[in-house]
């Protein structure tokens, strides 16, 4: 049947009804378009937003630190990536047996635990830093309100003994101290994020984009060796014990490039476990503690004497009575020696004939060298708390304060500027900045202080100080030309000299063509037995022999046996 | 006109498949990559503590105490010690 023939049409319905209709369907219409209009035009971001919440995830991309490096590659401080875990106390309701269960694994007291949960906070750290392993055994527990985080912790292998060099890091993997402070920078890794889409399951199934690419923290490679580090911290710690003393130094030098092989102090701290850590044990003595040198400042006196051309290398100066009289002060020696030649000034290590010498420039000109080898200033290697040490102008000198600085005393240096400056013989009188890390192209001259020449003479004066007759004999190298000079100094004690000394002792090896400059200093030894050449020549002989040795240096003197100190002959005494 | 209509809608039908299946091809390969690159993290985590270990186990403090103690190993005395000149021949 066609539609045209329906029944239905020949019934006239009133014409209202299909208005109506027609009116109801518009209606709808209307309702529909004003509708998307409103989700698609009006309100499509915040839908979007809710969309994308759904899928779109932005993920943390952690960066890490850098591993720190001897010199040959050996690791001394790498991150490896442990667990922190935190509660949202609110959420946290355990049972009894659960946090039993929570503080075991977290070997903590049920009650911390319990009154950690009970705090105000909407975040509270339960422990931080704790073994992945245990932190995956959290995570079964399927605890309410705990939660892990991954976080890095740095750990140090070589724990004491790199302790001051390396320094460490806080908890946030923020460099505090040595290294790790001065090469922050480059050390630190700067952690990314980018936008993913992440399906029902939790799985990344789409990358959308990078929002910031993470940056890997670079490695950072020493100059320091491990061997020689570990070498001259034995022998410290050794030194330390035998003579009872309170603190001591050591300060490895490469004669050739300025690289720092070795840098020591004691008492030291266990990098991994920083527990009741005291200040002591934190002290980076051989850059933060300035003390008087002591003798070990007379070849630089003698050098500049020579410099100056009003010295020769044996020019005789007149040390008896053994004393000298500037004003109402007196300059003792420990023994009398009567006439003495510039080097034997510094062999028997006279304070009237470097005093004598001392007063023939005028203060400008010692103030000059001094400043020259790097005194009074730090030597900026980036390590917090450097500093430089005290030398006043040289208008406020007196001619007694300039006598006694010719022997090292009224001055202070710290460890690492005295080991800097003896660079200076050790070189061709040139001296080269130091540097923490190793060095593929080396300076090959450095700032000149000294001529060739008169590096050349003071290194063989600091060649017969280490002679029989000299004031450290103990400080020799068999197989070796060794060159160096003692210092024993009094301890300022609140402004005045007190009973207590700083045994020293600054020297370098093979004196043929020096390597290795190697400054030993032992702060109050307490046995009773305190010169420089008694206590630090030792350790410098002893470091110095095993670090040539770890090095391959060929030796330069003929293999020998040492020459036995006379029992019956009087050791050499320095003057203080 | 109509067998025309047909191969057109057959051939969208057919794009779309395509499009489904390499869409889940696309994000498998993704999942998979994924999977790699958790396992390089890993495995340079493993590495860093293995490295650590090496240092812990060849310490110079450890070697010295074995070589000493253990191996009654002692450092050669002045006379024992026998340099060759390596430029000479």
């Amino acid at each position: 049947m066609k539609f045209s023939h329906s029944p239905l049409l020949s019934q006239a319905l009133p014409a209202w009804r299909s208005r109506l209709m027609l009116l109801g369907l518009l209606t709808c219409f209307v309702t529909l378009i004003g509708w998307s209009l409103y989700l698609q035009v009006f309100n499509s971001t915040f839908l979007q937003e809710k969309g994308a919440s759904r899928y779109s995830r932005v993920v943390e991309l952690s960066a890490t630190r850098g591993r720190i490096m001897d010199r040959h590659g050996d690791v001394l401080a790498v991150s490896t990536p442990v667990k922190s875990i935190w509660a949202i106390p609110e959420d946290a309701k355990l049972q009894p047996a659960q946090a039993r269960g929570l503080a075991g694994l977290l070997e903590m007291d049920v009650r911390e635990l319990n009154r950690k949960l009970a705090s105000e906070r909407d975040f509270v750290y339960l422990k931080r830093q704790i073994a992945p392993e245990v932190a995956d055994k959290i995570a079964t527990l399927n605890l309410p309100g705990i939660h892990d985080q991954r976080e890095y912790r740095r750990y140090y292998p070589s724990a004491e003994v790199t302790a001051h060099m390396l320094g460490f890091t806080g908890a946030e993997d923020i460099g505090q101290e040595g290294v790790e402070l001065a090469f922050q920078g480059t050390l630190a890794g700067k952690p990314g994020s980018r936008r993913v889409i992440k399906d029902r399951r939790g799985q990344i199934v789409e990358d959308v984009e990078s929002i910031k690419a993470p940056l890997e923290g670079k490695d950072v490679m020493l100059a320091l060796d491990a061997k020689i580090q570990y070498l001259a911290y034995s022998n410290l710690r050794q030194a330390l014990a035998d003579n009872k003393a309170k603190a001591g130094g050591i300060v490895v030098l490469d004669a050739k490039t300025g690289e720092v092989l070795a840098l020591v102090n004691l008492p030291t701290y266990n990098p991994n476990n920083r527990v009741r850590l005291v200040g002591a044990q934190l002290r980076n003595r051989a850059l933060t503690d300035t003390y008087e040198p002591g003798s070990t400042m007379k070849p630089f006196t003698a050098a500049l004497a020579l410099e100056k051309g009003k010295f020769r290398y044996d020019t005789l100066i007149q040390t008896a009575p053994g004393t000298l009289t500037i004003g109402t002060a007196t300059i003792h020696d420990a023994h009398m020696h009567g006439l003495l030649t510039v080097a034997q000034v510094i062999q028997k290590s006279s304070n009237v004939g470097a005093a004598k010498m001392a007063l023939t420039f005028p203060p400008e000109e010692m103030w000059t060298m001094f400043d020259n080898l790097g005194f009074g200033t730090p030597l900026k290697l980036g390590f917090p708390g450097e500093v430089g040490g005290r030398l006043r102008p040289a208008k406020s000198w007196r001619p007694i304060e300039q006598a006694t600085m010719a022997y090292g005393h009224g001055i202070s240096v710290t460890l690492i500027q005295l080991a800097h400056a003896y660079l200076a013989f050790a070189r061709d009188g040139d001296l080269v900045p130091l540097s923490l890390t190793r060095m593929d192209t080396p300076p090959i001259t450095g700032k000149p202080v000294f001529s060739a020449q008169t590096a050349h003479e003071v290194r063989a004066m600091l060649e017969l100080a280490v002679l029989p007759g000299g004031t450290a004999p103990k400080a020799q190298v068999a197989g070796y030309r060794v060159a160096g000079k003692t210092g024993t100094a009094h301890k300022l004690d609140g402004g005045a000299y007190a009973n207590k000394y700083v045994a020293s002792f600054v020297g370098f090896a093979p004196a043929s063509d020096p390597r290795l400059v190697v400054a030993v200093m032992i702060d109050e030894p307490g046995t009773g037995v305190y010169y420089g050449g008694d206590v630090a020549a030792p350790v410098f002989s002893r470091v110095m022999a095993g670090s040539l040795r770890a090095l391959g240096v060929a030796p330069d003197a003929a293999t020998r046996t040492l020459p036995a100190a006379k029992e019956d002959e009087a050791p050499v005494r320095e003057s203080m | 006109m109509l067998r025309l209509n047909l191969i057109l809608m057959i051939l969208a039908l057919a794009s779309a498949i395509g499009t489904v299946a390499s869409n889940h091809r696309a994000r498998k390969m993704y999942a998979e990559i994924e999977h790699e690159q958790a396992r390089m993290r890993d495995l340079e985590v493993e590495w860093g503590q293995l490295q650590l270990e090496q240092s812990t186990w060849a310490g110079h403090a450890r070697v010295e105490q074995i070589a000493r103690n253990k191996l009654h190993m002692k450092s050669p005395g002045p006379g024992q010690v026998m340099t060759i000149d390596a430029a000479k021949p």
